[in-house]
């Protein structure tokens, strides 16, 4: 292994392992003071890498959002939606408590650490 | 290094064979027959023999090394192979860096070439790895990318189904003088037909989605002094350029810009030409949303405003833009990856408008006295954009 890979995990693993004890944490740059996700080793497109992870504040808005039809003894119909983190980011979610159609661009959501497939999840739900 | 120095590709090259192989339903046959059927036939075409080939680009979604396995499939030695797999755009962008091959002398003769058994075979097609970040919601790639972008352009420009749907209707109504076309015989589409449609990934419906068939598809590519010698009428390659700013929808700067933006600016300068210039526009239609991005991206409009340039069938044989005349991949072939597809058409066009004999057309299916065309290639969820512009040899 690497020298400068040794005595801990890589972000990816960092961020699953954060919300196994449910914690819903992104990273930030410290030099640019900016926030960005998904969990990188480097800031994307500078490539700063003085880093710190913060606790996400969970307040986000919906960008955009799409209703996956799926047949019901399959599951049935789910949301997918891009959401705005108030930090800056933004990342893929489901938005649940509200019909999966009916979610909209502009929405302000909350999230929550939940699970799908047997893995820790954040999911958002309507404000 | 200046632009200058990018321009000197410019009518450099030019495409000498094509051929297209397995469209529709090609059961019994392997994603390799059918392409390296679509490589013989497109070097009858150019009237090369396969001896003669030293480069060898492809791409496809059944083989993770297909240049190399199309290469020894054709009991071809290349001296420069490229199997760079950016989507359905992958061929866009290999014809881009066989004509810096071809310049550069390191290579005389190059095949692009693609080929898949997808629908025979049972069904979409995909070698893409599950994204992190994104594939624990179970996003049902590529649709959910794309309807997340159409949403999104619905709601900043106020477009709706209907403005969609004409792009369906437009790309069957050339479909339906294209004897080729998967959907030739299927009559003609309504905007209600559209909005009816099965509900895939909400706002798009099983009629905003591009078709799922077999195809393949290759052409002949030369430096442009061999061009002029070959049987059939040279198509020069006048522009080129590729750009690509995500490879996952949640990590798209702005959902209703591409970087098409990029690629057709780079691209249509290189060419010294204008989007207004283009006799036939060829884009890369997997999702009726497409095409309304492209046709702003790439310049025929401004942004937001493709959904009033589309009205009144006005990209459909009737209209004033003459887009995605072979009915496009909604309505003609889509292989899975239908890049090389773009391409066909674009060239096609040109010699058919030289006077060659690329197949037959039905009465308006053929543009006369076409003379430039621009081939837009889309690759991932609207992420690897790849243009380039061809032209006859008065254009040069």
């Amino acid at each position: 292994m690497a020298e400068n890979l040794k005595g801990t995990v890589g972000p990816e693993q960092q961020f699953k392992n954060f919300l196994s004890e449910g914690k819903f944490m992104i990273q930030r740059c410290k030099s640019l003071n900016k926030f960005f996700f998904h969990p990188r080793v480097a800031f994307p497109g500078s490539g700063e890498r003085d880093l710190e992870w913060v606790e996400a504040s969970g307040n986000g808005e919906v960008y955009s959002s799409s209703c996956n039809r799926r047949l019901p003894e399959k599951g049935g119909d789910f949301n997918l939606s891009l959401i705005t983190l108030e930090e800056g980011p933004r990342m893929m979610a489901r938005v649940e408590g509200i019909d999966p159609d009916k979610v909209e661009i502009g929405q302000k959501v909350k999230a929550r650490i939940s699970s799908l497939n047997g893995e820790p999840a954040v999911i958002f739900d309507i404000v | 290094m200046d632009q200058n120095e990018i321009n000197r590709l410019r009518g450099k090259t030019a495409v000498v064979g094509l051929a297209e192989s397995g469209c529709g339903l090609a059961s019994g046959w392997s994603a390799m027959e059918i392409m390296a059927s679509a490589v013989h036939d497109a070097l009858d075409d150019a009237g090369i023999k396969l001896k003669e080939v030293d480069g060898v680009f492809a791409a496809t979604a059944f083989h993770s090394m297909a240049a190399m396995s199309l290469s020894e499939y054709l009991g071809v030695k290349p001296k420069f192979a490229d199997g760079s797999q950016i989507g359905g755009s992958s061929f866009l962008s290999h014809i881009l860096t066989a004509a810096m091959a071809l310049d550069a002398g390191l290579i005389n003769v190059a095949v692009v070439a693609y080929g898949s058994n997808q629908k025979s075979a049972g069904g979409f097609k995909t070698i893409s790895e599950a994204m992190p970040y994104e594939a624990q919601y179970q996003p049902r790639m590529p649709v959910t990318a794309y309807a997340l972008s159409a949403k999104r352009y619905m709601n900043e420009f106020g477009a709706t189904r209907e403005d969609l749907a004409n792009v369906a209707v437009s790309a069957r109504d050339w479909a339906l003088l294209n004897p080729r076309a998967y959907t030739h015989q299927d009559g003609p589409l309504t905007v209600n037909d559209v909005l009816s449609a099965r509900p895939i990934v909400d706002p798009l419906g099983k009629l905003d989605c591009c078709l799922v068939t077999d195809g393949g598809a290759a052409i002949v590519m030369t430096r442009s002094d061999r061009a002029k010698d070959t049987k059939n009428t040279p198509i020069y390659l006048l522009g080129a350029a590729m750009e690509h700013h995500h490879r996952m929808i949640s990590e798209m700067p702005d959902l209703v810009q591409t970087s098409a933006i990029e690629s057709g600016k780079r691209a249509f300068s290189m060419s010294g030409y204008k989007p207004n210039d283009m006799s036939t526009i060829q884009l890369y239609d997997a999702f009726t949303i497409n095409t309304l991005l492209f046709l702003e991206d790439l310049g025929f409009c401004k942004k937001g405003e493709a959904k009033e340039l589309v009205k009144n069938n006005n990209i459909g044989p009737v209209g004033n833009l003459k887009v995605n005349t072979n009915g496009g991949g909604l309505s003609c072939v889509h292989p899975g990856m239908y890049g090389l597809f773009v391409t066909l058409e674009a060239l096609r066009q040109l010699r058919n408008a030289s006077g060659d004999d690329v197949g037959q057309r039905l009465n308006g299916g053929w543009i006369d006295n076409a003379k430039l065309s621009v081939a837009h290639g889309n690759g991932g969820v609207l992420s690897s954009q790849v243009t380039n512009i061809w032209g006859v040899s008065d254009t040069l």
